[in-house]
């Protein structure tokens, strides 16, 4: 008997899993993802190490778009290599990879970006989404974005591939209205100088050289490297972005906690 | 202990510290260029990037820092330094930063040098690339040109951080462990400089005239020389031409080895090329050089200082300026314009200790002729009024405010170091009501609060002199949005002229004073007659 319930148990966790999973795929990019927390991961009940920082920013909503990019780009030219091309006996080298200043139109602020157009594009797709969803919303403004960094792992027939995170980076955005052009002149270089602290932040996060993933074979370089893009490799990443109300919990994860507790025995 | 280390992976280590060092200095000077910086990915690896990063190599830039490494690597008490300086058009000069790349004691013998320390090296390179984008210096070097240019030293020993005034910061780039030590990576910036930043450079009109050529005069003997982060002027000494990266570089060519990570295989290459030409020899004592570089900055300095204690001194060359907010007690100091549009830097106003009312309303420099409107809104201003006014030499003496935020026809500004010169204001009558706001304003309290110890207690401190500037602009005068402007002064009131009452004069008093007008006239008779045959 004892032995059914565990199985039962097994069973209804692996399907949630499956279920969760599959819905991640097919909202493409909109991607409404619970923020992973470095504990318990789904029910099945394995830790999985996952790093989670969090930056708070408060902007104008013009400057919504650049403060998430210069954020975004500073995280990803710190997570990305070169091309790898793997050569005989195991060895690989490695591309190089160009940087590029991008000045921010309405904030005072400069960032340095990796020289990928495609990467870039890919980046101002979802901030603009964000950014319209915000707009949209009606609400108080409150958003966030998360750039996960996850690894693949191969599973077994008929699950599918499972991703395991181990990075997450969760900016959490409160756009302010401004009355007067002297307040917003203020807040482009409040904002600007907000946005220094924050890149020192990251900084010295990215300097405390804790967990990355092993420099994988060839076969395994798909399961940790993003290698779509054709001049450089950023780590596996995901972003996606939640609208939240002042509580800070969205409407779906609401909803998504009651199911997992009521199934959780 | 260097025994643990084989020598295969010492001399790669060296290797590694040495470009590290080289690449540094790159791109710390580079990023003060005072321009966007982009390099283009490349997939397939080249020979010369070193840490699989896009840096170019600037020749001179590589030739300095190897002067100055003169052969070494940093080691412990002996770092590598970068000073970037900003110095004027006239001559003076301010440490902005100090970044140091330094090498403690502390080991970690576990850590594989050829892959590790490698990827680690260059995580470090693309967080310097990003920290240098993030000090107060940057937006300062983005504007440099005509008013002043951001220099850069090299220098290898111990760390000078003295010129970098009182509170500087220190923000860190990163550390990196290898088996002979640590690496640390690091930047002080001056502190007072936060403020300045791009605000007030890009309002203040451009100097009247000169542009001095600031590559002739070398202000301190070569021993450490500074050098412009702007490689596009020549200097004017050497006619060396430096040798090309790839004259002297090595080739560095990597390939790594996936699992186990101890079979790396990690080549370097030295590229067959022509010897460079041989290096002169001039990087001396470079610590006592360095030292006395560093003091005769600091001494420098310090004879520009004198001013802020209150006392005038009209032929006060241009002070380097820090800001105002921090220091209420040095209320004379100047702006160093920017490039958009420099301040005509002056010397300062004789200071007669009184402070700046904050309700004086503006009056005009009665030397240049211009016309004076406004009064004195207390009477005890009438005193520095005065005083004010004999001090003014010229157009030219004008303190400018620091604290100046850019765009926005009516932004309010703090009434710190105001004065007025030669223009007369517009609307000078509204000035107190908008005194008043700006008491009340919220926005003072990002700006100084040390407007009591601010100006050096002339009157006219409620404005600005801002050349070339169009009506309705003065923001510290109506510090309100265009569309408000235009509301309130859609209905200014007629003319007196032409709002005469005829009803109101009688015309029996035009009667009457007629026979004494007559009688003038014909007193005149003769006067008028000649006048009338000078015209035939």
């Amino acid at each position: 008997m004892r032995s059914r319930i565990t199985l039962c148990f097994l069973l209804s966790a692996h399907l949630l899993r499956f279920i969760a999973h599959a819905e991640l795929e097919t909202l493409d990019k909109i991607n409404i993802c619970e923020k992973l927390t470095d504990s318990t991961v789904w029910a099945t009940g394995y830790k999985m190490n996952c790093r989670s920082e969090v930056l708070e920013v408060s902007v104008e909503g013009r400057q919504v778009e650049e403060a998430m990019l210069a954020v975004l780009h500073t995280v990803l030219l710190h997570r990305s290599t070169g091309k790898f091309h793997y050569k005989k006996e195991g060895t690989y080298s490695i591309g190089t990879v160009g940087t590029q200043d991008v000045d921010c139109d309405f904030i005072d602020f400069t960032y340095v970006r990796v020289s990928s157009e495609e990467l870039d594009r890919a980046l101002r797709k979802v901030v603009g989404e964000f950014r319209d969803a915000l707009r949209n919303s009606g609400g108080d403004g409150l958003g966030q974005m998360s750039l996960e960094f996850y690894q693949k792992k191969k599973s077994r027939w008929p699950f599918s591939d499972e991703c395991i995170p181990w990075e997450v980076w969760t900016v959490k955005v409160h756009v302010v209205a401004l009355a007067t052009e002297q307040e917003r002149q203020i807040c482009r270089e409040k904002v600007g100088e907000k946005l220094c602290e924050k890149i020192i932040n990251i900084v010295e996060v990215m300097n405390r050289h804790e967990y990355l993933p092993k420099m994988p074979t060839q076969s395994e370089l798909d399961n940790v490297f993003d290698t779509g893009l054709r001049d450089v490799q950023p780590y596996l990443y995901k972003i996606s972005f939640q609208i939240t109300d002042a509580l800070g919990s969205s409407v779906t994860t609401t909803m998504r906690r009651l199911i997992k507790d009521t199934l959780a025995l | 202990m260097e025994t643990d280390l084989n020598s295969q992976d010492r001399k790669d280590l060296d290797k590694f510290i040495k470009f590290f060092a080289l690449k540094t200095v790159q791109v710390i000077v580079q990023a003060r260029l005072g321009e966007k910086i982009c390099t283009r990915s490349s997939s397939s690896p080249t020979g010369s990037d070193w840490f699989n990063l896009a840096i170019k190599d600037i020749p001179e830039v590589t030739h300095e820092a190897k002067k100055a490494l003169a052969g070494q690597l940093p080691a412990v008490g002996r770092s590598m330094c970068v000073e970037i300086s900003l110095k004027t058009s006239e001559g003076d000069s301010m440490e902005l930063e100090i970044w140091c790349l330094e090498m403690n004691e502390k080991c970690d013998k576990e850590i594989k040098v050829s892959y590790a320390v490698y990827n680690r090296l260059s995580l470090l390179l693309k967080s310097l690339l990003a920290i240098t984008r993030v000090t107060p210096a940057y937006r300062l070097s983005r504007k440099q040109g005509h008013e002043y240019v951001i220099l850069y030293r090299i220098y290898f020993g111990e760390v000078q951080l003295n010129g970098l005034g009182e509170g500087f910061q220190t923000v860190r780039v990163g550390t990196v462990g290898t088996p002979v030590g640590t690496i640390t990576l690091s930047c002080a910036y001056r502190i007072n400089l936060a403020f300045m930043s791009t605000r007030h450079f890009e309002r203040t009109p451009p100097i009247m005239g000169i542009i001095i050529d600031h590559f002739v005069d070398r202000p301190y003997p070569s021993s450490s020389p500074m050098h412009p982060c702007n490689y596009r002027t020549t200097s004017e000494d050497t006619g060396v031409t430096y040798p090309s990266v790839e004259d002297s570089q090595e080739v560095c060519t990597t390939s790594f080895s996936t699992s186990p990570p101890s079979q790396c295989v990690f080549t370097v290459t030295k590229a067959h090329f022509q010897t460079p030409p041989p290096v002169v020899t001039d990087t001396l004592r470079v610590p006592m050089a360095g030292l006395a570089f560093s003091h005769q900055l600091s001494s420098s300095r310090l004879s520009y200082q004198p001013a802020a204690l209150g006392v005038g001194s009209a032929d006060l060359a241009y002070p380097v300026v820090f800001a105002a907010g921090l220091n209420a007690t040095h209320p004379h100091q100047l702006m160093v314009p920017g490039k958009e549009g420099g301040v005509p830097l002056a010397p300062n106003q004789p200071a007669h200790g009184t402070q700046a009312d904050q309700e004086r309303v503006a009056t005009c420099t009665p030397s240049d002729g211009a016309h004076c409107a406004a009064t004195p809104s207390s009477s005890e201003d009438t005193e520095t009024v005065s005083n004010s006014s004999e001090g003014r030499a010229s157009p030219h003496d004008v303190l400018e405010t620091i604290f100046v935020r850019k765009v926005g026809a009516f932004v309010n500004k703090p009434i710190n170091q105001v004065t007025l010169t030669s223009l007369d204001i517009p609307f000078a009558m509204f000035a107190p009501k908008n005194l008043e706001l700006e008491d009340a304003d919220p926005m003072g309290s990002l700006l100084s609060d040390g407007s009591s110890g601010g100006s050096s207690g002339n009157t006219q401190d409620d404005f600005v002199m801002i050349d070339f500037k169009p009506a309705f602009s003065k923001d510290d005068i109506l510090p309100m949005d265009l569309g408000t402007f235009y509301r309130e002064f859609q209905n200014p009131p007629q003319l007196s002229s032409l709002s005469i009452d005829i009803g109101a004069q009688s015309m029996a008093e035009d009667l009457d004073s007629l026979p004494e007008k007559l009688a003038v006239h014909e007193k005149n008779v003769r006067e008028f007659d000649a006048f009338v045959e000078t015209l035939q």
